[in-house]
């Protein structure tokens, strides 16, 4: 058994629902697809086609917009109807491309196998992955070429995420046990790729018959991938948890895990690599776990992406009317939706939806000092005195002292705080003060600079 | 189909799921854990241990009622947090306690101490406690008036009828050793068949509530384990010339209000560090206290200032015992361990 990461929580998994629904195909097809711009960090996608246009499935629709960027394809055949600001899934609106479906499937032509898989260079797989516009999938987005290329030669952990740690989300659960060939194969890929004798694929206990099945592929297939089931803990998944429960090593505070020289890829992206790779498809569709009290059917589905999620709930038979909370991702991370006319990008790794009494609030929440969110942070950071510092309006102490940037927003103290304090709500507050207190400090640099420059120029003339 | 547009939906920032457990269930917990203490007072004191508890609660929840009513702030009865220090109050004070005396002890701990300085999870003294050390101050002869185990005290009775007894701390301090041998076996410390504060005697009850607390999560190991490790490592090796060194420490761990103390009051989430390493730290002071006091102290008992003191103490722990965060600098890290 492999090691632990600190502290953690045990909400109640909710996966039952689920995780014996083997993944579905959305039918019928989306008539629409609105495709944001946006579906990974760093700067949005350039829209390349206009309204008329004719697209095929996997043509690239949106150009990446800076390195760390990753391109944007057509995920239905169809027609552009309109290419204009559309309610997007973070928040406000985002420029999206609309494409009619004309229900054909045409696949473009630009989708073509790579000519020799088992001997890619690592330019070569990065140029692949680019062109693919994968990103993390597991709900960060990062992009995957720039985390494979700036890990080329630091990195010799390779990791590849199937925790899942959240409740409720399947989908890498059912990946693993109906398409375990795409994951070895994908992890295969890495593995060559960082020139690392072993992958290794972490996944929790409440998995084991996925383990089981990946084991069996892997001797099936002789692959160089290891797989570590891991205690069922939250945030097992998230990335410097599972880097420190798999190679022991903990990252950097204020680095990326490739400085501890660990690479960690989710499941769903390491799938995408094999399908860029062996059938030369990018990322045009994702599978969402629909679940949550207020969902009729709950279901895995596999849908084109920009589905409005109204139509994932329609498949899964509607919504319970007391449906007062739509969460696009997990209950712990997850973004609360105020519309249905949100899509799904390439992170949506779950839709949920509650009708039940999940939601706890309290009035008038009072701090009794338990330090219960002292035992559950997986950074080992105090919760209490941060949040009192905050609400004090002390960001200097909770920066400096009480290493308040380090926090990774996991939610497990605002989970387990019997007060119901919202305790992450404030870290992300603090957040950006910090954020914001920097740029307003680095443009006020740049302007002195500027002055100055200014001076001098007058001077000399 | 649903009719999407006609959702109320809510749009707050995660986590959108919470633990079950909340102030109000972590108190109720710690009333259920003191009930076998009470049943076994009630069998030794007479129903008047009952009435006194019972009076206590009544006291300590009006206190806070009528200070919220009279400052304007919210109503905070509904978290049960005073019926917990009600409770504990009339655990800490003899059977015979005239009932005035309760209310004032209780307007001490509730208002005083805990109210005063800003409500729950703001107090740095543990209110019951500093309400024994007020009435202690105040009404010391009523406070060491003990009943004898087996005796039954009238609901309404003068306490001048009741058989008194020495308790087993004052029985070691004035005499030696074998005089308190002699007059109780350790099964009887044990069970808490001798002379003391209503809810302090039984460690066997008290105990049975501690592994409550522990099953539910509601304390940790390591106060309590700090604390009575501390104080029986420090018997086993001070022993006096002629008694058994394992004798002698089980008396000492089952005597006063130790185990009350340790279990119930050292472990208070308001008054304690809030990391582990500060809680061993915070047990080990109690048990040190404790020791010191019992053997060169004026009082018998020591457990009641020991906690008091190691109070005063937890802001110094917290401030200096902080966790090594994920991924700290190595620098930092050498640093963390030198001190």
């Amino acid at each position: 058994m492999a090691q632990a990461f600190f502290g953690g929580v045990h909400p109640n998994d909710m996966k039952a629902a689920t995780n014996e629904k083997a993944i579905e195909q959305l039918a019928p097809a989306p008539a629409q697809v609105v495709i944001p711009m946006s579906m990974h960090i760093g700067a949005p996608c350039k829209p390349i086609v206009s309204v008329g246009d004719k697209v095929k499935i996997g043509q690239r629709i949106g150009e990446p917009g800076g390195f760390v960027s990753a391109p944007i394809h057509a995920s239905v055949s169809g027609t552009v109807v309109a290419v204009e600001p559309r309610p997007f899934s973070m928040g406000g609106e985002m420029m999206s491309v609309v494409i009619e479906n004309d229900l054909q499937d045409t696949v473009s032509e630009e989708v073509k196998p790579a000519a020799d898989p088992d001997s890619l260079t690592p330019e070569q797989l990065v140029e692949i992955v680019k062109n693919a516009g994968i990103v993390g999938q597991g709900g960060a987005t990062f992009p995957t070429h720039v985390k494979i290329s700036s890990g080329l030669g630091k990195v010799d952990y390779v990791i590849i995420n199937a925790a899942e740690c959240e409740p409720y989300i399947t989908g890498d659960h059912r990946t693993c046990l109906e398409r375990p060939e795409q994951v070895i194969k994908g992890a295969t890929l890495l593995a060559k790729c960082f020139g690392v004798e072993h992958v290794y694929i972490g996944i929790e206990a409440n998995k084991q018959n996925a383990a089981d099945v990946l084991n069996k592929t892997i001797a099936e297939l002789k692959a160089p991938v290891v797989v570590q089931v891991l205690h069922t803990r939250y945030p097992q998944g998230a990335e410097k948890q599972l880097c420190q429960a798999v190679s022991g090593r903990q990252v950097p505070s204020g680095k990326l895990p490739a400085d501890a020289g660990c690479c960690i890829f989710n499941l769903n992206t390491t799938c995408a690599i094999y399908r860029a790779v062996y059938t030369g498809m990018p990322v045009v569709n994702k599978i969402v776990t629909v679940s949550g009290s207020g969902v009729i059917e709950p279901k895995n589905l596999e849908c084109p992406i920009g589905t409005p999620i109204s139509l994932l709930f329609d498949a899964c038979g509607g919504l319970d009317e007391k449906t007062y909370k739509l969460i696009m991702g997990g209950p712990m991370m997850g973004l609360a939706q105020y519309s249905t006319d949100v899509t799904v990008g390439k992170g949506t790794g779950a839709m949920l939806a509650f009708a039940g009494d999940e939601e706890k609030h309290a009035e008038d929440p009072q701090c009794i000092r338990c330090g219960k969110c002292v035992g559950v942070c997986p950074v080992r950071l105090e919760p209490v005195y941060m949040y009192k510092y905050l609400m004090k309006g002390d960001v200097d102490t909770w920066q400096n002292v009480l290493h308040g940037m380090d926090c990774i927003e996991c939610g497990a103290c605002a989970y387990t705080c019997p007060a119901r304090i919202p305790l992450t709500h404030a870290f992300r507050m603090g957040k950006q003060k910090v954020n914001n207190a920097r740029m307003a400090a680095k443009a006020k640099a740049e302007a002195e600079k500027k002055a100055a420059e200014e001076k001098a120029e007058k001077k000399e003339a | 189909m649903t009719d999407y547009k006609n959702l109320k939906l809510m749009a707050s920032s995660s986590p959108h799921i919470r633990n079950n457990e909340d102030t109000r269930s972590i108190m109720l917990d710690v009333i259920i854990a003191l009930i076998p203490a009470l049943a076994m007072a009630v069998y030794n004191f007479g129903w008047r241990a009952l009435s006194v508890t019972a009076w206590s609660v009544i006291c300590a929840v009006f206190w806070e009622w009528g200070y919220c009513k009279v400052m304007k702030k919210p109503q905070m009865i509904g978290d049960l947090s005073a019926v917990v220090t009600g409770i504990l109050v009339a655990f800490i004070c003899p059977v015979t306690m005239p009932y005035w005396m309760i209310l004032l002890g209780d307007f001490f701990a509730v208002v005083v101490v805990k109210q005063l300085y800003g409500g729950i999870g703001t107090n740095f003294l543990n209110p019951a406690l500093a309400g024994r050390a007020a009435l202690l101050a105040c009404y010391a002869t009523a406070m060491t008036h003990w009943g004898a185990p087996g005796t039954r005290a009238a609901i309404f009775g003068s306490a001048a009828d009741v058989v008194t007894t020495a308790t087993p701390m004052a029985i070691m301090k004035e005499g030696d050793f074998s005089a308190l041998t002699d007059a109780f076996t350790v099964g009887d410390m044990f069970i808490g068949k001798v002379g003391g504060s209503l809810g302090e005697t039984s460690a066997m009850m008290l105990l049975l509530g501690g592994a409550y607390l522990l099953v539910r999560k509601v304390i940790s190991w390591h106060t309590p384990v700090a604390y009575l490790g501390t104080v029986a490592v420090l018997c086993l090796i001070s022993a006096p010339a002629g008694a058994n060194a394992v004798t002698y420490m089980l008396y000492n761990l089952f005597g006063g209000g130790l185990m009350l103390g340790a279990i119930f009051m050292a472990t208070d989430y308001t008054t304690s560090p809030v990391t582990k390493p500060g809680q061993i730290v915070f047990g080990i002071g109690c048990g040190l206290l404790t020791c010191f006091i019992r053997r060169f102290g004026s009082y018998p008992e020591g457990v009641c200032y020991s906690i008091l003191i190691m109070n005063c103490t937890t802001w110094l722990l917290d401030k200096y015992i902080r966790p090594t965060i994920y991924g700290a600098p190595k620098k930092e890290k050498k640093e963390a361990a030198a001190k």
